[in-house]
This record gives C-alpha cells, structure tokens and sequence, in this order.
C-alpha cells in the first residue's frame, strides 16, 4: 500500500464536557477524494480546524507526507503543502479576483516583503495567478472585486487561490454550499479531475456529490468516526444507515 | 489617468505653488504654514500605512512623532552646549548636522515601533487602540519627568539644524527640504500599496485567515507596516521640532496622535493623499478659525463628524468617487 499523503493518528479534541474530537484516525491517500460526512455538530468543523492548525488537539498527532506537523502553525502547514478551502468564502472582498489569487501565489513563493515592485505586473506571479482563475473558469473575472463575484463564484474563487498554492493535499469545507444545481454540477466535474493534481479531503453536505465524487468516506458521529470505506461499503453499513443516512436508505 | 491622480496632483502641486506665491508677496508665515502642512502630513503618510493598508487603528503614534522630536532636540543641545552625549564606551557628540538627526530619528522610532508593535500586535481591535495609547502615554510622562532635557519646560534649540548648500533659516529652503522629504515618502507609500507587500498586508486586514491558509503571517506583515509607519512619523517628528526650534512633551500626548488621526480621517483613510488632504485643511482652519475663536476645535469637531457620516472616504473620496482597484 502506498503511504498516504496525510494522516491523522487519534486525534482528540474536547471542549469542557464536549468531546469534539474523539480519537479520530483518517487517512488521505495519493489521487483520492476522502469525504468526510456526518450530521450538524458531529465535530467535521474541528477536524479541519486541528488539521489546518486552527486548534490544537489534546491528544494525538497529525503527518503531512510522513513529517509530524501537530505543533506546527496554519501558516507553516500551508507551506508544507496544505490548502484549504473555507465553508463561508473567506476572501479579501474589497480587492479583486485577481488580486486574491495573487495572494497565493505570493504564498506559494514563500514570502511578500517586497516592497519596490508592483505585484500585478510580476510576470511569475500573473501567469500563476492568470492560470488558476482559468482552470476554475474566472479568467474574465479578473478585475471584478470579489465582493461583486456571485457567490459561486466566490466559491470558485476560494479553488483558485488554493490552486496557486500547488499544495500536496487539498482539504474542502464545503466547496457547494449555497451553490446551486447548475454549479454543484460543474464544481464535482471540477473536482473529479482535481483529484490527479493532488488528493482531497472534503466535507460536504451534498451527497449526490460526495456519492459521485468519493474514492472513500468517513462518517463522524459525536466525534467518533463510526465507518470508513468505499462509497459501496458505507451504502451498504447498517450502523451508518441507522445513525446518518435514514433507515430505509 | 483617473479622477483622484489628478486630485492629487492638484494638491500636490498646490501645496508647493502656495510657499512660492508666498515668497513672491514676502509672505515668510504663510510659508510657514505650508511648512507645517508638508511635515504633518509625512506624519499621516506614516500612520496611513499602518491604519490605511493594515487596519491597524494606533492611538499611539505621538510616540514616534516624539522621538523623532526629541531625537532632533537631544543631539542639538548637545552641540549647541558644546557637551558630549556620551563618553564611554564610545564618544558620541550632539550635532546639528540634519541627515544624520533624521538618520537616528528613523531608527529610533523603527525600534520603538518594533518593540511596541511586537507587544501590541498580539492583541486587536479595541485592546490594540488602548495599548498603543498606553504606550504613548508612557512616553509621555517619561518626557514630563526627564529634567535633562527640559521635563514639563521642553527644549529650545537657538539655530535650525543645517543641511549642506542650503540656509535652513530661509523659510522657503526649509520647505523645500520637508516637501521633498514629503515628495519621497508618497511616492515609497504608492510603491508599497501595489508591491507584493501591500498586497498581502492589505488582504491581513479584510481576511487575516486567508492570508495565513496561503502560508503567509499577518502578524509579520502588520509588525513590517508597524516599523515602516513609526519610522516615517518619526522623521516629519524631527521636522516638525526643527520648524518650532522647539522639542516639548507636548508631542508625545495623545491628542498628537489623535491630529494625526484626524488628518487621515478628512483626507480619506488608506487613500494615498488623505494625509496631505486632511493636514493641509486641518492648518488652513487653524489658521482662519484659530484667528476668529481660541474654541476652533469645536468647528473642527461638526467637520469631522460630518466626514465620518456622510463623506466615508474622506474630502478625497467625496472629490474622486469610489476607490478604483489597482489595474
């Protein structure tokens, strides 16, 4: 078996009586789409917050390509090859499209202490930043401010600037929220083929797509992974019938 | 070419026709004034990039306005007393001499900045308003009680400091020296605004978390601006000690810093020539309504909250519409 490309090791969280997080294993394996799913409050949120180095977690310990990054912050995980992607856009919505993904192309450079030359008219940094809002259709989009983009496109927008970054792993909080058939649509058909570039972890609601896309699922109940397996598998699981996808699934 | 460059221009331009219109008419105070425009608007230039471009609301810096001040104030006594300022380990005399001054009015108040930046920077918000005001205060009761260079009384300086080939007592050469100083630090500040830097440090301010998920740190970005800021005010603080010959802890109090403020707040916050916008109103209604009622603050004060309701963007906001993305 190839080793995966993120790994968490009984990971716990707790907060006061809560527990959020309860030794919680996942693996994200190279060329998958590893769905995470589980009702409102089953601790999804967390998860990616412990695993983007938003919170620390009590016990346990997380591994980006087989490196310990538990004690390391947002920013150095991002650096090590994370991208993340937020379940209310989280852009900088006075600058535009352009200049958002320019972000991360600064990021995925590795530092923006320069202060002498103009960042639009970097050609590195453009033809990065053009790049990635092609691949998710916004190339003519560039010079709207974000805060005019459609909120799918702001959706498509938060893909982009995690495209730049060229990460080794993808982590989605939701990438369809709010978004329509139409576009749900053409985000799976984006995320299908995303999945070569580098693997996904996704959590969505959205199960038509999680169904469509998922190589393998998670379920998180009350912080408890109950079930792992292949889309079949977990169908086919009584506990996960019972527990999430209604009896008579 | 837009509406605000040639807003801009305009006043650019205005500010330095008016000294020489001046000088035609032998009018020495109105160049002065034009003077005092020139350096505290270095002064908003300087707080514009911390509050401008990083969000960062500092109630603070009179600190480095201060400095700047006492820099200047501290190296000429000495040279007009004919004292060392320190003998041991290494000889340091006064001087009179300005780059050096500004030299170590910069990185004075760089230092300060780092070291208060470095604290306060871990808070935001309303904390972060109130530890810069504290830490401006605190300079400001050290000036208060330090008798070696004047305490409550301040610091007079007899001779304005010298610049080579020019006679910094002539009121138009000591504009000229504070409109070019000023000149540079626009122009540092338009660069900034569209290099990588500004960029980033501008996404810090509406989404520090997208910042941090591209592997970039907020904290250092804003600490960067922080140093920047308090370096430039800084200088205009050395300036503006030059233009009085006179260093007071008067500039280190908190209402200093609230004019600063306030200037930006006139010109238009984050836009390039609010500073000089805002001064340059602020020391023509000083001026004229100064002259009519010792209580001008208070036509100053309905100004500025008319601004704040109806003008968000300030005078240059209201003249040049809408802030157009960089390109």
């Amino acid at each position: 078996m190839t080793n995966p490309i993120l790994a968490t090791h009984g990971i716990t969280k707790t907060f006061g009586a809560l527990k959020a997080c309860d030794k919680v294993s996942i693996e994200l394996r190279p060329g998958e789409i590893h769905a995470v799913i589980g009702p409102n409050g089953a601790g999804k949120s967390t998860l990616i917050k412990q695993i983007c180095g938003n919170l620390t977690p009590d016990a346990g310990r997380i591994e980006l390509l087989g490196r310990d990054v538990t004690g390391l912050s947002t920013q150095a995980r991002a650096g090590a090859g994370l991208a993340r992607t937020f379940q209310v856009s989280a852009l900088a919505m006075e600058d535009t499209a352009l200049q958002n993904v320019t972000l991360g192309a600064l990021g995925a450079r590795g530092g923006a202490f320069s202060m002498f030359r103009s960042a639009l008219n970097n050609s590195a940094l453009r033809s990065t930043a053009m790049d990635a809002l092609g691949r998710v259709g916004l190339a003519d989009q560039a010079a709207t401010r974000t805060a005019e983009l459609s909120h799918g496109q702001r959706r498509q927008l938060e893909i982009a600037v995690a495209l730049t970054l060229k990460p080794k792993a993808f982590i989605m909080d939701e990438p369809m929220a709010g978004m329509g058939a139409e576009g749900s649509k053409r985000m799976t058909g984006f995320l299908d083929r995303l999945r070569e570039q580098a693997p996904i972890l996704l959590v969505e609601h959205d199960m038509d797509a999680v169904f469509a896309l998922a190589d393998r699922l998670s379920v998180l109940v009350y912080g408890k992974i109950i079930a792992t397996g292949t889309v079949a598998e977990i169908r086919a699981n009584a506990q996960v019938r019972h527990a999430y996808l209604g009896g008579d699934a | 070419m837009n509406r605000e460059f040639l807003i801009n221009m305009v006043l650019l331009l205005g500010l330095a026709v008016v000294p020489l219109w001046a000088m035609a008419g032998d009018a020495p105070f109105t160049i002065t004034l034009a003077t005092k425009v020139a350096i505290l608007a270095l002064a908003g230039v300087g707080l514009n990039i911390a509050l401008g471009i990083g969000g960062l609301i500092s109630l603070g810096h009179a600190a480095f306005f201060g400095i700047g001040g006492y820099a200047m104030g501290i190296l000429a006594s000495h040279a007009q007393s004919y004292t060392a300022l320190m003998e041991w380990p290494i000889l340091i005399e006064g001087t009179k001499f300005m780059p050096v001054i500004w030299l170590v009015a910069v990185a004075a108040s760089a230092l300060a900045a780092l070291v208060i930046g470095a604290l306060s920077l871990r808070t935001s918000g309303v904390y972060f308003i109130m530890i810069t005001l504290a830490f401006g205060q605190m300079f400001y009761f050290f000036a208060i009680s330090w008798p070696a260079y004047g305490g409550e009384d301040g610091l007079s300086i007899y001779v304005r400091n010298g610049f080579p080939g020019l006679n910094t007592l002539v009121p138009i050469h000591f504009f000229g020296i504070c409109y070019s100083l000023l000149v540079l630090a626009l122009w540092f500040n338009a660069c900034l605004a569209k290099s990588p830097f500004g960029l980033a440090l501008n996404a810090s301010r509406q989404c520090p978390e997208r910042v941090e998920t591209v592997g970039l740190s907020p904290f250092r970005l804003r600490l960067t601006a922080f140093v920047i800021s308090g370096a430039i005010t800084g200088l205009s603080g050395a300036l503006f000690a030059d233009l009085n010959r006179f260093v007071s802890p008067t500039m280190f109090s908190w209402q200093t810093s609230g004019e600063i403020m306030v200037f930006i707040i006139l010109g238009g916050v984050g836009r390039l020539y609010g500073p000089v916008a805002g001064a340059a109103l602020f020391i023509t209604l000083e001026h004229f309504l100064g002259g009519l009622s010792e209580y001008w603050h208070i036509y100053l004060g309905v100004l500025l909250l008319l601004v704040v309701l109806f003008a968000r963007g300030g005078i240059i906001g209201m003249l040049a519409g809408r802030q157009v993305a960089h390109d």
